[in-house]
Parts: structure tokens; sequence; C-alpha cells
């Protein structure tokens, strides 16, 4: 996948901070890398239809508005706390683009006015989330079902449809005759500069510090509270501009837009090895993570498995990316103890 | 919040000595829910009297019965500073079973039919917990994941079929519109499920511990609370109680499809946290909860009376939530700030 390149260039010339567990030949977000190739591979010969040309397309549109949200929820995520409202973000700033077009503004003005709404929505996350010191769990449990709310508010159970054509085939079309998506290079560059943000600069390290020992980081003089702020702004501005893509892709503004997508990626970012807790992760494992969340899901939908089965999927491999590396972590611990207990006993 | 330290003490109900200002906060909570409630019963009467009329009173009744009983579970897992956001779906997997399940076995019972709905909501509280517990996955991943792999199952399990009130036995259906005294059963089986938990949390020993580990989980460990045979039992019961929930959702709407609660873990977290239950756990009650899950239902089924459009149910739901813990954190750092310069000597 050319979405890889980018982010791992970085890493290959960056000190491993960010590393699981160091010390090892292959981090987990090495092994998944690894996992997603072997996937695709095996993908693309036994799923029929899945190698094509026109289906990459498709994969890659799929994954634009996963991977665009999972880029701040990585670093939000890092630092410890979580932003559960992205998808309800998106639903309402497709909603306040579809209120505008119907009110006659040109499409130059509702695009940016969208970012800047979904920056204002993540502000209200920050505020709460720093101002006020509540757990962002429960704040974005809040605002998840508070911005869905608006979303209906705004446009009920209606849709706004009537897009020009030059925005909605620009987004779904390719660069020129070839067959790759228009989207795919400006994801490119937004991946990269988020890479290179916290995996080469002192904002990246202050986010890993901060998510690593909290009191430590405020000691040592960084920010921690107006950090996390203006990562749920910039969370709230990447899910405007989603909230633009998802409108202009499907050429409807609906309340219900992206409905449920927190879960897949919330699923993609620890399955990409960021770890819950905070404190560790990578951008090219959760690039990974995606790609094979999104091209998992979109096999399984070849192979005509129902929308609604997907979700236990996702579900599981929620579960499965947290649960795994403990299980790991407490089997290394007991061996470790027996391997102690068992030096021990011919001394005393 | 420190001052949620004292309900440890096993047994002894409300002995909170010297902690008269979160008394006094929790009162004001409960106090502030009923006035609230009585405004919005009396504005919306005053709108359309009906809407105080002995029929209407017992739907909304009927429906908060239900927000109420999911409410009640979730309160004694955020005591424990867990979340349980598969309710929803854990309702929607028990009404579905239930139903199927009475579908083909005409002659069954009521009580029955309720254990079955008990046993498949148990089984999936079980799943919570043990992923929880023994996996060390937190609860709110957890259950996020578990909130799509129950709707799944269920989708999986219904396809695109739903059960209708006809395919069900007449008995069953009687069940959920049959009164006594004039008091629904429906309603009738929530308030005991109420008071049991209640009396559980506040008087046993194992409920002692519930607020004992969300105060402070390493001080439990270390006095000798058994953890993981508590929280355990939190998720089932949590579990338990929605899929209890399923059963009365089967025998009140007598029509079950694969979507049956969707989305009601938003307004159980909702009621639970308006019920003055504190999301950091450790603090509150299940007649707090309760009287969330009711103030809720009021506002739901005041909307088309006030001639506000329904579409801003969700809304309120999340504001609601949002005010709410806002709140409570205001009044814990006033609270906490004035018992400082109290008594000093204490930390």
């Amino acid at each position: 996948m050319s979405t890889e390149t980018a982010p791992d260039r970085i890493t290959a010339t960056r000190p491993a901070s960010g590393r699981l567990r160091s010390g090892r030949l292959i981090g987990w977000d090495g092994a998944i890398v690894l996992v997603t190739l072997v996937f695709i591979a095996v993908a693309a010969v036994t799923v029929e239809h899945f190698g094509t040309s026109r289906n990459a397309g498709f994969l890659i549109l799929d994954l634009t508005p996963v991977l665009l949200l999972a880029l701040p929820m990585t670093l939000i995520i890092v630092t410890g706390e979580i932003d559960l409202s992205v998808a309800s973000m998106v639903g309402l700033t497709s909603s306040a683009m579809g209120v505008m077009w119907n009110n006659g503004l040109p499409l130059e003005t509702i695009m940016p006015l969208c970012v800047v709404i979904g920056a204002v929505l993540g502000a209200v996350n920050g505020i709460f989330v720093t101002a006020l010191g509540l757990p962002s769990l429960a704040v974005t449990i809040g605002t998840l079902a508070l911005y869905r709310g608006l979303a209906y508010v705004l446009l009920g159970d209606t849709a706004v449809a009537d897009y020009p054509r030059d925005f909605t085939s620009w987004t779904i079309g390719n660069i020129g005759a070839s067959s790759v998506p228009n989207v795919l290079i400006p994801l490119i560059v937004v991946s990269g500069i988020f890479a290179a943000a916290l995996h080469a600069t002192p904002v990246g390290r202050s986010v890993f510090a901060a998510g690593a020992n909290p009191t430590a980081a405020a000691f040592a003089g960084i920010p921690v509270g107006r950090l996390k702020f203006w990562l749920y702004v910039v969370s709230g501005a990447v899910a405007g501009l989603v909230g633009v893509f998802w409108t202009l892709r499907y050429s409807s503004a609906r309340a219900d837009n992206a409905a449920g997508l927190e879960l897949t990626v919330v699923a993609a970012v620890l399955l990409g090895g960021v770890s819950i807790f905070g404190g560790k992760g990578t951008l090219p494992g959760v690039v990974a993570g995606v790609v094979l969340l999104t091209s998992l899901q979109n096999a399984l939908r070849l192979a005509s498995v129902s929308t609604e089965a997907l979700t236990v999927v996702t579900g599981s491999l929620l579960i499965v990316s947290v649960l795994a590396p403990n299980v790991v972590t407490s089997a290394r611990a007991a061996l470790a103890r027996r391997r102690a207990r068992l030096r021990m006993t011919p001394t005393s | 919040m420190t001052l949620l330290a004292q309900p440890t003490e096993p047994a002894t109900g409300r002995t909170r000595t010297g902690s008269t200002a979160l008394d006094l906060v929790l009162r004001f909570r409960a106090l502030g829910l009923v006035i609230a409630l009585a405004v919005l019963v009396a504005v919306t009467a005053a709108v359309n009297s009906r809407f105080v009329g002995q029929q209407s009173i017992r739907d909304l009744l009927l429906s908060a019965a239900i927000t109420m009983l999911l409410a009640v579970g979730m309160t004694v897992v955020v005591l424990t500073r867990g979340i349980d956001l598969s309710v929803g779906s854990v309702l929607g997997l028990s009404a579905y079973v239930t139903a199927d399940f009475l579908q083909s076995n005409a002659g069954t019972p009521v009580p029955v039919a309720m254990l079955v709905g008990l046993g498949v909501g148990a089984a999936c509280g079980l799943v919570n917990g043990v992923v929880i517990h023994v996996g060390k996955v937190p609860p709110l991943v957890a259950t996020l994941g578990t909130l799509y792999v129950f709707r799944g199952i269920v989708y999986f399990v219904a396809g695109g079929s739903r059960i209708n009130a006809s395919d069900m036995p007449p008995g069953f259906l009687d069940f959920g519109t049959a009164r006594f005294a004039g008091i629904p059963y429906l309603i009738m089986v929530s308030l005991v499920v109420l008071v049991l938990i209640g009396v559980f949390l506040s008087r046993y020993r194992a409920g002692r511990d519930m607020y004992a580990l969300g105060s402070s989980p390493e001080a439990a460990r270390l006095a000798g609370v058994p953890a993981g045979r508590r929280l355990l039992t939190a998720y089932v019961l949590c579990g338990a109680l929605a899929g209890l929930g399923g059963v009365l959702h089967a025998a009140r709407y007598g029509t079950v499809d694969a979507s049956a609660g969707s989305g009601l873990e938003l307004s159980v977290v909702a009621a639970v946290v308006v019920g003055g239950v504190a999301i950091f756990g450790g603090s509150g009650t299940v007649y707090g909860a309760a009287l969330g899950a009711l103030l809720l239902t009021v506002i739901s089924n005041a909307l088309p009376v006030l001639s506000i459009d329904q579409f801003w149910q969700q809304a309120i739901v999340g504001a609601l939530i949002l005010g709410a813990i806002g709140l409570d954190r205001f009044v814990g750092l006033r609270v906490a700030a004035s018992l400082r310069t109290k008594d000093s000597h204490v930390d």
C-alpha cells in the first residue's frame, strides 16, 4: 500500500520512542504491518474482485474517513484520553453543510466553515476535559449523544442531495485517466504531517510524555492541559473535514451520516498497537491497523457477509487488540515467575 | 474525590460522620431532581391537562420501568468505576431470544420466560465481566466492543425477520398489559428489583464492597475485598437486568425485531449520571438513578405535548449527561475545598 511509505520513512530515521516493547526484533506495530500485507496478498488471490483496481479505488474511498479520524485519535489516545464523539461530529458537520447549502451559500465558503464548526465542537470537548478536569470517556459519550442529536435537530430525517457535479465527481474520481483516486495524495500528505508531528517534533514527544506520566510531564514543564485541548480541537477540525468528504462522496447530507464509525476508528487505532492506557503507539502501526480493518471489511463484504455481521468482526477485533497484548504480558510474567521459582528451589 | 472514601465501612448503611456537606449535596441532588420533575409535569399539564390523566401516567411509568431497570444495573457497574455500554444490545438479544422461545413454546409460563431473558442477559454480562476482569481490558473498550458483537449476534439470529404480537402466546402479552390494584405488573417488577438492589447495595457486605471498589480500588483490595468476584457480580447483575428488560420490552410492545433497544445505552448512562451516581465510581444510589430514568422519560413524553420537535430528544440526553457530570465535578470541588479549610487535620 503506497499510503504506508511516507510514515515508514519517518520511522526509520527517528529514535523508537513509541515502541511497544524495546529490545525485541519486531514490535506489535511491525507485526501488524506484516499481517496487513499478508492479508491483502491472500485476499487478492482468494476473494473474487478484491484485487481489481476498481475495488482498490473503493477501498481507498472507504478507508479515507477512518484514516483521517484515526490520526488525531491516535494522538489523543497516546495522551491517555479518548474521543468517542468523532462520528457524531462528522454527522453534525455534514448536516450543517446541508443546511448551509439549502440557504444558498457557495460550497467554497461552506467547506472551510465546516472545518471551523468541527474545531468548535472539538473545543467544547477540550474545555470539558481540560478546564473542568472531567473524564474524557464520560464527556465524549455526552457529546456523542449531543452532537448526533443536534444533527437531527438541523436536518430531521430529510437529506440534502443536490450538490454540484464538479465537487462530487472530484471526490470519487481518479487522477486523470489513471486508477489512482484524487483523495489519495491529500490523504498521504495529511498522514505524513501527523506522523512527523508525533514522531519527530517536540509536540510529539510531549504527547508521549503526557500519556506516560501526566504528573512527571507537568513537572517537566509540558502544558498537559493545553496540549490535550488543542488535540481535541484538531480532532474536531478533522471530523469537520471528514463531514465534507462524507457528504460529497455519497452526495447526501444526512443526520445519521457516519453513525457508529467511532467503533471502527477506535478499533483501528488499538489494532495498530496504540495502548489504551496511553503513552505508547506509532502512527505507521495505526495506518496499518486502518488498512487491515477496512480491507478485512471490504473482503468480507465482497464475500457477501452481511453488513450487520461485520460489526461482530469489528467489535471482536477491538476487544482482541487490547486483550492479546495483556494475555501475552501476563503469560510472560507467569513464565518468568516459574523460572524464578525453579531457580530458587535448589538453593533454599 | 477523597471524601467518597467514607462509605467503606461495611454493612452500616448511611453512617457518614463528618461529611455533612456531602450529605447535603446528595440530598440537594435528589430534591433538585424532584423539583425539576414537578416543574416539568406542571408546565406540561398546564399546556395539556391530559398529560396527567390516568392513562398517560400509566404509559409514562411503563416506559420508565424498562429504562429504570437498566439504570439500576448500570448503577452497580458505575459504582465500581466501570461502565457497561452493551446494555442496549443485551436488551435486544434477550428480547429476541425470549420472543423466539415463546413462539416455539407457546405454553411457557411468564416466570420461565423471564428466567430465559435473565439467563441470556447474565451470560452476556459474564462475557463482559470475564473480558474486563480476567483480560484486564478497560470496561469502556470491552463493552464498546460487545455493544457491537451482541448487536451483530441479534442480526445474525434474526436476519431481517421480526416477531409479531400474533406469534407470541396471549398469556405473555397479557402480562405486558395486566395490572394488579391498578398498577401494571411491569412497573411492579421494576420497583421490586429497585428495592432489592437498593437493599443489597446499602445493607449487604457485597453491596458495600461495590462502593469500596469504586472509591479506592487499591484500598479495597488491601482491606480484603475480593475485587474479581465483586466485579464479575456487578457485570453479571447489570447484564441480567438488561436481559430482564428485554423480556419486559417484548411483553410491552409485542413486536420484536433485531434493532430493539438500539442506542438505549445513552439514555441509561444519562439516567444514572443525572441521578447523582458519580461517573468516577464510589458514590450514588439506585433510587437516584431511578429518579433520573423517570425524569428522562417524562422529558421525552413531554416533548410532543409542548410541541417541541421529537428530534431534540437525543440532544437533550447528551446535554443532560454533560450537565450532570459537570455539576458533579463543580460541587465536588467546592465540597472538597470547604472540607479542607474546615478540618484540615483529617488529611
